[in-house]
């Protein structure tokens, strides 16, 4: 594809958009859902929508189904414009939150029924739903009802109705959300290796983080229907982009505090009753400014000796609760402020490191592990 | 909770009403259908057949023949009717399903017969109907509705539309709005989501519906008398007619078994056709 320029020249664009949201806007009565959302999501990728509820997420996917249309914004699926266009005419298929296979039909009636309503020949519509239940390995159920299957099973079956027709984009209302969970981390990796191998673009809705964070190659993190950030699961969860992304994508840690100085890389932080800490400076910072410092339990160590052995910080605290939890030991420690942390640390070094409730200790972490967000 | 088998007391009272109040009248209307006339229209209680022999009359069969037929039509008009009622009530807010429900309700707080009344009102030749269609300019002569089979089967739609609603209704209140989605999102088009989704999925309700308002049509007995005059007897009116004008109780008793058995034949067969299955 050819793109002429603004500046007179004409350039290549390898075109890999596969889904485009373009200051999209939905409200719903007095309330606004979804508020000049715009999105790019690359063809064949896993892109995780995550949010709480209310945050907008499902409105989107359904956006992007067609069952509603936007208020205002442009929606393109596949370089299409999809004004107007209705469920029945767009590229995509949804796996629904509770499915919502078809009662009344057999399995394989209900993995028939999209090919059938697109009126494909007898002949082809019988190996393409074999085809799509072996692919989710439920050959030999296809006489089955719906109710006669286990939740996962019904959800392969979802899943199944709606791959075999070959969509450009598959969508996915909270699709583990109904499955307990040793079934729902068997499924995050299943979902995602089907992902691979079909190739198709998956957008996921989902408010679970850790479901996001393993499946998604791309996500995107909505509030109040706002857009807080896009990124890799990396970049979301190592630099979030604002407090509210610290907290949702991950238990984490955090101090507020008033910016003191900035020498080059490295800012510190003053925090009443802690004292000084040293965090990586931020693009923007400037001295005074409010800020929260976060950092993840995992993060953190937790020591008997107050020497800092390469540790830039440290705070002394009294641990409050020690949960064994088999690898590794989940620690509630009460700062000097009177705030609680949480820190994770790992068991490998045996029960003489391990502290009890009540005692005190020196937590200590490095400088480039904290992370600095404004408020 | 009582794990052991104990006699179920609270089915006494149910059951006691249902032998004396419906079992026992209906056991005496069996032996008077077996009696004979006497002269002066008492029973004689002499056993006989042709109370049920002389029913195959051509008079009377075609009498039977016009109210299979007046009913089959009203049970179509009100499903016809009754469908995108009940699916427009399940789909509303649910504030608002229970002002439209009691809506449909509200016509059985007046009695049936003044109600019929009313529709004469309406229908005959210097009715509502006829006058402010004229005055409208859309018919130049009034409307020959009353005392034809017309203004009966307005009359039966009208009296028996509710009772199809209501079992539509709660087989649609049931239907997940998301299986509707999701066949549209199959690429099924409107008709198609109707047909091979909403349609078998509400079955039930158009089974219950179905019965309930064919089996009361069948043997209606006001409406046609007062909406049809003299030309457009149903069994209901033959029934009445022969027990209390002809004085004929044993002709009359027959009828109504007839009647009764054909009803229960009826509904065994429909039921077990449209899949009964999905009605339990």
């Amino acid at each position: 594809m050819l793109e002429f320029r603004a500046d007179g020249g004409v350039s290549q664009v390898v075109n890999d958009t596969s889904v485009e949201l373009r200051d999209v806007t939905k409200r719903h009565g007095a309330t606004v859902a979804v508020e000049r959302l715009s999105l790019t999501i690359r063809k064949g990728e896993f892109f995780a929508i995550l949010g709480p509820s209310g945050s907008g997420k499902t409105t989107t996917l359904r956006l992007l189904a067609g069952f509603e249309q936007p208020d205002a914004g442009e929606i393109i699926i596949e370089g299409r414009s999809m004004q107007g266009v209705p469920p029945n005419r767009r590229p995509v298929n949804l796996v629904f939150q509770n499915y919502a296979l078809f009662p009344h039909m057999t399995v394989a009636d209900n993995v028939a029924f999209g090919l059938e309503m697109k009126g494909l020949p007898e002949g082809e519509i019988g190996p393409r739903v074999a085809e799509a239940l072996e692919m989710v390995r439920l050959s030999g159920k296809q006489d089955r009802l719906p109710s006669q299957l286990s939740g996962g099973e019904q959800q392969r079956v979802a899943l199944a109705r709606a791959l075999v027709n070959r969509p450009a984009v598959l969508l996915l209302d909270e699709p583990l959300g109904a499955l307990d969970k040793q079934l729902r981390q068997e499924m995050e990796v299943e979902l995602k290796v089907l992902q691979e191998r079909v190739g198709i673009t998956f957008v996921c809705v989902t408010h679970d983080q850790e479901e996001a964070l393993t499946m998604s190659d791309r996500l995107a993190v909505l509030h109040h229907g706002r857009l807080l950030q896009v990124g890799t699961p990396e970049e979301v969860y190592t630099a979030p982009a604002s407090a509210f992304v610290a907290n949702f994508i991950g238990v984490s840690n955090g101090l507020s505090g008033r910016v003191e100085r900035i020498d080059g890389q490295q800012a510190a932080v003053t925090v009443e009753g802690i004292g000084v800490i040293h965090c990586p400076a931020v693009a923007g910072l400037r001295a005074g400014a409010p800020v929260l410092v976060t950092i993840r339990p995992e993060r953190l160590h937790l020591s008997r000796d107050q020497g800092t052995d390469g540790f830039q910080n440290q705070v002394s605290v009294r641990v409050a609760k020690a949960i064994y939890a088999g690898n590794e030991t989940q620690y509630r420690v009460t700062l000097p402020n009177n705030l609680t942390w949480k820190a994770r640390i790992p068991n490998a070094d045996g029960a003489a490191q391990r502290f009890q409730a009540g005692e005190t200790a020196y937590l200590k972490w490095r400088t480039a592990e904290a992370v600095l967000l404004p408020e | 909770m009582n794990t052991k088998k104990s006699f179920p007391w609270l089915i006494v009272p149910p059951a006691a009403t249902l032998i004396f109040l419906f079992g026992v009248p209906l056991l005496l209307v069996l032996a008077v259908s077996f009696a004979s006339r006497g002269t002066y229209g008492g029973i004689e209680w002499v056993g006989t057949l042709t109370n049920y022999t002389s029913i195959a009359d051509l008079l009377y069969l075609r009498i039977f023949w016009r109210s299979v037929w007046l009913a089959v039509v009203t049970t179509a008009i009100c499903l016809v009717m009754g469908f995108p009622m009940a699916y427009a009530i399940a789909r509303a807010p649910k504030r608002r399903q229970g002002i439209l429900l009691l809506l449909v309700i509200i016509p059985f707080w007046t009695n049936f017969l003044v109600r019929t009344y009313a529709w004469m009102f309406i229908l005959r030749t210097e009715g509502l109907l006829n006058t402010v269609l004229m005055s409208l300019g859309l018919i130049h002569e009034p409307l020959n509705i009353l005392f034809t089979d017309w203004a009966v089967l307005i009359g039966l739609v009208y009296g028996y539309l509710p009772f199809m609603v209501l079992p539509l209704y709660a087989a649609l209140e049931r239907l997940d709005p998301s299986l509707i989605e999701a066949a549209w999102d199959l690429y099924a088009k409107p008709v198609q989501v109707f047909t091979r989704v909403v349609l078998p999925l509400s079955k039930p309700g158009v089974i219950a519906g179905c019965v309930l308002v064919f089996i009361p049509s069948l043997g209606a007995y006001i409406t046609p008398d007062l909406l049809g005059g003299a030309r457009t007897m149903m069994i209901g009116n033959l029934i009445q007619h022969q027990y209390l004008v002809v004085r004929d109780w044993p002709f009359g008793s027959a009828l109504s078994f007839v009647l009764m058995a054909g009803v229960l034949a009826a509904v065994l067969y429909y039921l077990r056709a449209g899949g009964a299955r999905s009605l339990t």
